[in-house]
């Protein structure tokens, strides 16, 4: 009993320490990166329940602002293979489980 | 005639062909008067820009094929093609050219517009039958009444009976029909600029593949590594902090390198630029000083003249005069110079002076100093040293490869610096433990050995200076102590120095002796202001004072070989590097004088004012060790630097068929023949 609440505890905890943006790769520019990486911070933590709501509103908003068209991927355990645009793909952690991909490609 | 003259004027070039026609008009009512005008244009006339072609080439006939392809169609069209991401060819290439478009109003009768259009006519169609009818009924107008009441009928009948007149008429919605035969039409094409289709196409952005798996465990780990490398940045910056405090000087200089990291590479670059620039701008300079060469030499006898080079100044150091000069003997372009004041009433601050000849606009080392500088020496061996004795007393080191304006060593009074302005430092060879020491002079009587050890400057009192010649400890006599106001090293002999005092006396000292001088020369009778061993004679030495002249002396002899005067107070003198028997001396007068023995013996071979302004005093002068040049330094800060002509620099000649004999030898043979023509006299008088 005491074990469980235990683990329970560490997983949360380590779920808190583990939760900030982490970027795995990227290549765009710095002020670019920024941006996409707070975007998809917002989104994640607003649709937090709801991928695909999440990855639409960063696809939407990323369309928006830097021209079409892209494309996002929002999960837990996938592998991908995607052609990108050079200096257009971002590829992070966040929330100790969640991944998001995002690329442009037209 | 007048058919005649008609066909003459079609024969013209068609760039007449209006004027002409339009004068044709005339002369066929008036043909008397333009008819001689037109007789003499019969000629054929070419238009300026008609091709000149022969005869042969005339004749030939050119076949021409026309064909239905428009010539201002491209020949081929490239197109990029995503589904192969590359540049292909287009197959066909369009060949129609629209040269006219004018958009049509019919329409077919079983069209949906033609029944709306039909259902809004209705009303009016009617009238215009009615009107169509009553026109060409207008010889009946008894039949009048019946198509009025059969109106409705016929307005049935005629939708079906005249379908062709309706559709005519559904166009026209007004009632009133236009005259057919009486209207006539114009129409004009205006010009219609050929079409050019223009396009452009850029490459599409460039594109790359990644590739990547997301996976639970693999974001756990990223995490975790993550933490990690901020934790080990965490001590780093912990660690670096506690040794704060035991490296603050290190740490600095680690600053101060990021800090200035990009600029010294500018500072490089920057410096060639700045040496380049100088080049340019004092280029015929800088020829005269390697290549010019006085001709008028050869004419002008024996004696020589002195040719202006650079001259160097410091803005901050205008007020300071020249105290002391010193070239470095590894870079032979580089010369240190001292800056300070020589009046006891005002004194200020100091500095040392670092000029390149490369660049003269600039000193190369700038190091301000508290005090004034009133001498300096760079070491031999170890050029970046350079020790300097200053107004106040104190001795210092300063290193060159060192930033920062601090010297490396300093005496103070608690090692026992001088009590009196320093007049003359001197490196000396290292010691047996390799360690570097100087020696210096100073008008409190002392001549100290400064030695190097580690961090700071041991002191060792040679000698002290006194006005008689031997101290005694008795209470008699109260010893007094005389001031030193130069010296000098033998060049071979280590332990054997010259010091020069403000009384005019010269002493000759070894420094295994701390009491008692090997000798005194009653040399002048105003201070000796600088006392030089010869570079190449053992025996020479030469001496100058305040009182105007300027002496040579056998150092075996009591009296002085050779006394010049000079006509003003000598500030320096200075023996040549290259030949044994020629020296410079500077005078108040702001004029050097060059002097060769063995050339004259009495006077100057070379006497010129150097500085503008006679007021100016000349205070210290060098000989460069390998360019034929000197600088001079004066009291108002300035360093001039002058050529020597040719005849300056002569050196004796060798016989034919004999070997020939070192320079140093035959330097030292030279001043031995010098001096053997005074001795012999004075042997033979004892």
């Amino acid at each position: 009993m005491a074990g469980t609440g235990e683990a329970k505890k560490e997983e949360a905890d380590y779920k808190r320490l583990h939760s900030f943006p982490l970027i795995r790769h990227t290549d765009m520019p710095e002020e670019m990166r920024v941006e996409t990486m707070e975007l998809c911070v917002t989104a994640c933590e607003k649709f937090a329940t709801n991928n695909e709501s999440a990855a639409k509103m960063i696809k939407e908003s990323m369309d928006k602002k830097f021209g079409s068209s892209w494309h996002v991927v929002i999960g837990e355990g996938f592998g991908f293979e995607v052609t990108h645009e050079v200096k257009n793909l971002l590829y992070m952690f966040f929330g100790g489980s969640l991944a998001v991909c995002v690329w442009k490609c037209s | 005639m007048r058919k005649g003259s008609t066909v003459q004027k079609v024969l013209l070039p068609v760039a007449k062909s209006t004027k002409p026609a339009s004068k044709k008009k005339d002369e066929d009512e008036d043909p008397g008067e333009g008819w001689d005008e037109w007789a003499q244009g019969k000629a054929l006339i070419k238009p300026p820009d008609q091709l000149e072609l022969s005869e042969a080439e005339l004749k030939e006939e050119i076949t021409r094929i026309l064909t239905a392809n428009n010539p201002h169609a491209p020949q081929n069209i490239v197109r990029y093609s995503f589904k192969e991401r590359s540049y292909k060819p287009t197959s066909a290439v369009d060949q129609m050219a629209v040269h006219f478009v004018l958009e049509g109003s019919l329409l077919h009768e079983d069209s949906d517009e033609a029944r709306r259009l039909r259902a809004k006519e209705g009303l009016p169609e009617e009238t215009a039958t009615v009107d169509t009818g009553v026109e060409p009924d207008e010889e009946e107008p008894e039949t009048s009444d019946t198509p009025v009441e059969d109106g409705q009928e016929v307005e049935e009948a005629g939708e079906e009976d005249r379908p062709d007149s309706v559709a005519s008429k559904t166009d026209r919605k007004e009632p009133k029909v236009t005259n057919q035969f009486n209207f006539s039409e114009r129409a004009s094409q205006t010009l219609n600029n050929p079409l050019r289709e223009r396009s452009c196409q850029t490459d599409p952005p460039p594109r790359g593949t990644f590739t990547a798996t997301a996976t639970q465990w693999d974001i756990y780990d990223a995490y975790v590594e993550e933490l990690q490398k901020q934790e080990t940045n965490k001590e780093k910056q912990k660690a670096v902090a506690s040794k704060k405090d035991n490296d603050k000087g290190k740490k600095k200089t680690l600053l101060m390198e990021t800090q200035t990291d990009d600029i010294t590479k500018v500072g490089k670059a920057s410096k060639i630029f700045e040496r380049m620039v100088n080049q340019n701008t004092f280029d015929d300079i800088a020829q005269d000083f390697k290549y010019f060469e006085d001709a008028s030499d050869e004419f002008r006898d024996q004696e020589g003249t002195l040719l202006p080079l650079w001259k160097f100044q410091y803005d901050k150091a205008k007020r300071l005069s020249v105290t002391a000069l010193c070239w470095n003997k590894k870079y032979q372009d580089l010369f240190a110079v001292g800056m300070g004041s020589y009046d006891f009433s005002k004194q200020g601050r100091g500095m040392l002076v670092y000029y390149s000849l490369k660049n003269s606009a600039y000193p190369e080392f700038i190091y301000p100093t508290l005090s004034g500088v009133l001498c300096l020496d760079i070491h031999e061996q170890h050029s970046y040293l350079v020790a300097v004795g200053f107004y106040d007393g104190c001795v210092a080191v300063y290193n060159n490869k060192e930033d920062g304006s601090e010297p490396m060593y300093k005496s103070t009074a608690k090692t026992g610096k001088h009590t009196d302005p320093v007049w003359q430092v001197r490196w000396q060879s290292d010691d047996m433990d390799n360690n570097h020491n100087f020696c210096s002079v100073s008008s409190d009587g002392r001549v100290v050995s400064w030695t190097l050890v580690k961090n700071e400057l041991v002191f060792t009192d040679i000698i002290r200076l006194s006005l008689n010649a031997a101290v005694s400890e008795g209470p008699e006599q109260q010893p007094g102590i005389a001031c030193g106001t130069s010296f000098d090293f033998h060049k071979q002999i280590d332990y054997l120095f010259l010091v020069g005092t403000e009384e005019g006396k010269i002493h000759k000292c070894s420094k295994t002796y701390s009491s008692q001088f090997l000798e005194t020369y009653n040399a002048h009778s105003m201070a000796v202001d600088a006392v030089k061993w010869n570079h190449f004679h053992p025996k020479v030495f030469i001496s100058c004072s305040s009182d105007w002249t300027v002496k040579i002396w056998e150092h075996t002899i009591n009296t002085p070989m050779f006394t010049f005067d000079l006509n003003a107070a000598v500030g320096d003198v200075a023996w040549s590097p290259y030949s044994s028997t020629v020296f410079a001396a500077v005078t108040t007068d702001a004029t050097v004088h060059i002097f060769d023995l063995s050339i004259n013996k009495y006077e100057a071979i070379c006497q010129q004012p150097v500085v503008a302004k006679k007021k100016t005093k000349l205070t210290h002068i060098e000989f460069n060790p390998i360019y034929p040049i000197i600088i001079v330094g004066d009291d108002r800060g300035y360093v001039s630097s002058l050529k020597l002509s040719p005849n300056l620099r002569k050196k004796p000649k060798v016989k034919k068929g004999q070997d020939q004999p070192k320079d140093s030898e035959m330097e030292e043979a030279k001043m031995e023949k010098l001096l053997s023509l005074l001795r012999e006299p004075e042997q033979s008088t004892v």
